[in-house]
């Protein structure tokens, strides 16, 4: 096992009908690794965290986890692999019509034998991890958003999985909010020996938690290494990421728009 | 020829393909459903837990609103036979008049259209808010399918809940129709009854369970069908709603038609 990815996309493609919005990616994840996958709003990161976690199917090349292609793996490998994953969704995702603790215990009543009491006791332990004790008899709803983002990395790791991915963790979040997400993820980083993805566009938050960033702009990976070497990049989008410049001008923009209609046409 | 002529061809047959396709989705959504409740017997006390929540909500919670419909439509058919008979000084025919076309049609129909209004349109609100708050995304990628999570159960309780409520609304239909034979025709309360159940066979009772069961699942399949195929954002679980609503009246009247055709044309369930 040793030496082999624990997550490989191989000219990754993948399409919304007749617009390909990742245009063959290349990248290889090793196992204990926390990857900050880093790009603007719709440059397809989000994309990518489906694709991986078999949400979308890839149109060409594959995406492997563990050695297996969750775009060709069967249902039964699929859930296997889903077991061993814990995906915190941007908004939590959490089932509206159960409590949080319900939300937690999920999925161990639904894949373990564990007794109803040991599921109770574990949901305590999730939640005390997020700094959430006492809050298993609430409702999704009841939470502010940065409860929710917490009681999702609860739900995520409810099953100890061996990758945990993150959906935007600090969007839409305040400062001091999104600093305590990073420090969770931080914490979590420390305790586990576990692969994490995070999809973000927050810079500060990449550098304060990433092993290595991936940058994806326009569905094209255009950057993968450690921080310092994405620092030292020259890369024109990555420096205008990296430093905040501003398109050009408006014509750019409209260019890309265009080539949003006209690219499944070529 | 004119151009217009192969134009309505096209619309026509393209949207008959498109219906045979929904009508496809919605057998398609109602023979897996039933499969896993049928073949996942490790999680089936959990699926069983599910499904009496949801009886709770689809059946039992629909009785007050149904008996109190139904009830003001039995009064409803005994005032207007009433009106007919009387010219013919057959009022003592108000009573068959009544549970006839009650068991028969409207018990089963007005229960159908009252669940249409409370689950059927609940279940597409429901399904498609999980579809745009990402819940269906995280029951898939916490290896639980949706299908067997959310739909099955939901067919378990109404195949069961709905020709239950159907035979509830046939009993506070007949008190309507007795309160209004009590009060304006002369009727005793035992006389009235007695005068029902000799009109009734049992036959009257069954074609309107039969036909309450298929409209359980023909609701269910809409509603289902409606959630999961919602796009993204809030606009999208309105149109899902309303959609389920239109399409399932539309159907449960549909295979009223045929049922009450076959029926007729076998005289009833003999």
């Amino acid at each position: 096992m040793a030496g082999q990815p624990i997550i490989a996309a191989r000219d990754l493609r993948v399409r919304y009908g007749d617009r390909e919005i990742l245009h063959g990616v290349n990248f290889e994840i090793p196992h204990g690794e926390t990857v900050v996958v880093l790009g603007g709003s719709g440059s397809g990161k989000s994309t990518l965290l489906r694709t991986m976690v078999g949400l979308e199917r890839p149109h060409s090349g594959e995406v492997l986890i563990k050695g297996i292609d969750m775009g060709k793996a069967s249902r039964e490998e699929k859930a296997a692999l889903r077991r061993k994953m814990g995906i915190a969704f941007q908004g939590g995702a959490l089932i509206g019509s159960m409590t949080v603790g319900e939300n937690i215990a999920l999925p161990l009543l639904e894949h373990s034998a564990l007794e109803p009491s040991t599921v109770e006791v574990m949901v305590r332990i999730k939640l005390e991890q997020v700094g959430l004790s006492g809050f298993e008899n609430f409702n999704p709803s009841e939470l502010s958003g940065g409860m929710k983002k917490r009681a999702a990395f609860a739900r995520a790791m409810a099953m100890d999985p061996e990758i945990l991915f993150f959906d935007e963790p600090s969007a839409g979040l305040d400062p001091i909010m999104a600093a305590g997400i990073d420090n969770l993820i931080l914490n979590m980083k420390k305790a586990y020996a576990i692969t994490m993805v995070v999809v973000t566009h927050e810079l500060a938050s990449a550098f304060l938690i990433a092993d290595r960033v991936i940058v994806v702009d326009k569905g094209h990976i255009i950057a993968n290494g450690s921080i310092p070497e994405l620092q030292a990049s020259e890369h024109p989008r990555v420096r205008q990421f990296l430093d905040r410049v501003p398109d050009s001008d408006h014509d750019d923009d409209a260019v890309d728009h265009l080539r949003m209609y006209t690219e499944g046409i070529r | 020829m004119s151009p217009t002529r192969p134009n309505l061809l096209v619309r026509l047959g393209g949207g008959t393909e498109g219906a045979l396709a929904y009508v496809g989705g919605l057998a398609q959504i109602t023979g897996k459903s039933l499969a896993l409740l049928v073949s996942s017997p490790l999680k089936r006390q959990r699926s069983l837990e599910r499904a009496v929540h949801q009886a709770m909500k689809v059946g039992v919670g629909a009785i007050p609103i149904v008996s109190l419909i139904t009830f003001f439509i039995g009064v409803i058919m005994a005032l207007q036979g009433a009106y007919e008979l009387s010219k013919l000084g057959a009022m003592q025919l108000v009573p068959a008049l009544v549970a006839v076309s009650i068991t028969r049609e409207l018990g089963p129909l007005i229960t159908a259209i009252v669940v249409i209004g409370r689950s059927g349109s609940a279940f597409a609100a429901e399904i498609g808010t999980m579809r745009v708050t990402e819940e269906l995304d995280a029951l898939e990628t916490m290896a639980l399918d949706p299908m067997a999570f959310l739909v099955a159960p939901k067919f378990l309780a109404m195949a069961l809940m709905v020709p239950c409520l159907a035979v509830w609304s046939d009993f506070m239909g007949v008190m309507g129709g007795c309160f209004f034979g009590i009060l304006g025709g002369g009727f005793s309360f035992t006389g009235y009854f007695t005068t029902t159940r000799n009109s009734l066979v049992l036959s009257d009772v069954m074609t309107g369970v039969v036909k309450s069961f298929v409209f359980g699942l023909v609701i269910t399949a809409v509603g289902c069908q409606e959630g999961l195929s919602t796009g993204a954002g809030a606009e999208e679980v309105g149109r899902a709603t309303t959609s389920a609503v239109v399409l399932s009246i539309l159907m449960v009247i549909l295979i009223d038609v045929v049922f009450t055709l076959l029926f007729y044309l076998t005289g009833g369930l003999t």
